[in-house]
């Protein structure tokens, strides 16, 4: 039963690393090697966001911030001081958003629910409207455009293969941690917090972990974005790219681990595929979340897992 | 013999309501005993203030002749004083095996390995298997924590206490809500929990039989006050306390 689960865990890997690893080869245009990349990124957005709602139950609806600092640490440094500090750019993104995301945590965790959910939401806006009004330095709503990455990187395949790498990697990670005793202590923190302090262990140290954790990855794929787009603008900043992360949790399934993966490619495809036969296809997306969350709760994922399970029992039981 | 526990001059006020008034007990290691008392009494206002939830206004909580008061919950589970809760209090989507296996990984202090996969601490899952089967669960390690009957649940809830080895573990109405087959088996198993885990224990109980069945010393709380103390005996031969809780006709 061990190896067939770690075969079964191997095969899942493979296959997404084909099925994304073959559009270069296939593909006809280049467009689609961008709307792959963009999922690629969002996936690991939204994953990273759900290590905090779906996992520990903090709805951060200001996640954007970080997704914004990523690529601005990135789009800034190049533009100031060249192509060659892509990279350096990214690392130090990584960081200045670990150090930010603490300094803030340390104030967000003092509040729970819906209370922590419009913190955030009010940071997010705040360093929104910083870099809104900074026109001298981030070029205000203008952004920075024509964002190169340096060398081999800025050839788009090669850059593509770089995103799906560490995206992978990332989720890889991600999963790890879900799975670790540390991520089980964050899903008792979510059902049971009282229950927690008498294990002997921390709830707002816990949180403040995880917060810092998930808001790195997304700075990750902040940074990430602005070799794909080249580059930066202040909508990264803003609720609705916070809310965007929420829909595809929503659509993929929130208790679920692969549930954001599934729910960011659904989300992105859709917009695609309906974009390009009328422009009011968030109506589409809308009325799609909706017949989610009032027919089928659990998401794609989740609802899916529960067909099998159901099939599973009556097979067993009528063989 | 030095008492494990010692409350000194304990006093809580809620407002006016004085819940827990100038209370003194010293409970040897090895007890096992029993508080019961009215509704309202302040059972466990009394037990939350040895378990850190609330501070005392006045007076020392001394475990081992150390001071407890001012001390965290998360502190006090460490320094061995376990707690089982009067409404279950569990981790529901979680396994029954995992309930217990994350308090085993908290008392080890693994709860911060963020990489090695739960699977792989065998063992936490070995200790997890041990207490599920002193509670009779193991045959249910695998289902949900909210799928189990009420009374099972109420059994989870003081294996997670136990999986923290506790030297003193406090039990806040362990049969209630329970069936009179259910009780009786709940009682053999506490007693029988008490001498394998060589437990110090306190249980609130409004089921007399059982606090006169097992408990060696029976302490009768009113209105915040203790008004009693002594062997079951001595307790129902006690006219106050017959008077003021068990009624005249006793």
């Amino acid at each position: 039963m061990k190896t067939e689960s770690r075969f079964r865990e191997t095969s899942l890997w493979a296959t997404i690393m084909i099925i994304f690893g073959l559009v270069p080869v296939f593909m006809t245009s280049t467009y689609q090697m961008n709307l792959a990349s963009h999922i690629l990124i969002w996936i690991l957005f939204a994953t990273a966001f759900n290590m905090l709602w779906g996992l520990t139950g903090m709805l951060s609806f200001g996640q954007a911030l970080y997704y914004g600092l990523g690529a601005y640490f990135v789009g800034l440094m190049v533009k100031y001081l060249g192509s060659a500090w892509f990279f350096p750019g990214m690392a130090i993104g990584l960081v200045a958003s670990a150090i930010i995301a603490l300094l803030i945590g340390l104030l967000l965790i003092r509040v729970g629910g819906v209370y922590f959910t419009m913190l955030t939401l009010a940071f997010a806006q705040l360093m929104y409207q910083i870099m809104f009004k900074w026109y001298n330095f981030t070029g205000g709503d203008d952004g920075v455009v024509g964002i190169m990455q340096p060398g081999i990187f800025s050839n788009p395949i090669v850059y593509y293969y770089f995103i799906l790498g560490i995206v992978i990697a990332s989720i890889w990670i991600l999963k790890r941690i879900a799975y670790s005793p540390f991520g089980m202590v964050l899903r008792c923190v979510n059902q049971n917090p009282d229950r927690v302090r008498f294990l002997g262990r921390r709830v707002r140290r816990n949180q403040l972990r995880i917060y810092i954790v998930s808001s790195v990855f997304v700075a990750l794929a902040g940074g990430l974005m602005v070799g794909v787009d080249n580059s930066i603008h202040t909508d990264m900043f803003v609720w609705t790219t916070s809310g965007e992360v929420i829909l595809m949790t929503v659509l993929g399934g929130i208790n679920q681990f692969f549930g954001p993966f599934v729910g960011a490619i659904a989300l992105i495809l859709i917009e695609d595929i309906v974009g390009a036969y009328t422009e009011y296809w968030s109506l589409i997306i809308g009325t799609i979340v909706l017949i989610m969350v009032l027919l089928f709760p659990k998401g794609l994922v989740g609802e899916f897992l529960q067909l099998k399970h159901r099939f599973l029992k009556l097979k067993k039981h009528g063989g | 013999m030095n008492p494990l526990l010692k409350l000194e001059s304990v006093c809580k006020a809620f407002g006016g309501l004085k819940v827990t008034n100038n209370v003194n007990i010293s409970v040897m290691p090895g007890e096992i005993s029993a508080i019961i008392g009215p509704n309202g009494a302040g059972k466990t206002t009394l037990f939350n203030q040895i378990t850190g939830n609330l501070l005392p206004d006045t007076g020392k909580v001394l475990f081992k002749g150390k001071d407890l008061v001012g001390q965290t919950p998360q502190k006090i589970v460490f320094s061995g004083i376990g707690r089982a809760f009067q409404i279950s209090s569990l981790f529901p989507d979680e396994s029954v095996l995992d309930n217990i296996k994350v308090a085993c990984l908290s008392r080890m202090n693994k709860t911060k390995k963020f990489w090695r996969p739960m699977l792989k601490f065998k063992q936490a899952t070995e200790q997890a298997y041990a207490i599920l089967e002193s509670l009779g669960l193991e045959s249910q390690a695998q289902r949900f924590a909210f799928e189990l009957a009420h009374g099972d649940q109420k059994l989870l809830d003081i294996g997670i206490a136990l999986a923290l080895k506790p030297e003193l573990l406090l039990l806040d109405e362990p049969t209630a809500g329970m069936s009179p087959e259910e009780r009786k088996v709940t009682q053999n198993l506490i007693k029988k929990l008490w001498k394998e885990f060589d437990l110090t224990l306190i249980f609130i109980e409004h089921d007399m039989d059982m606090v006169f069945d097992i408990a060696q010393i029976v302490r009768v709380l009113q209105q915040g006050t203790l008004l009693a103390e002594g062997s079951p005996e001595e307790i129902q031969n006690n006219k106050e306390v017959i008077t003021a809780y068990l009624g005249e006709e006793l």
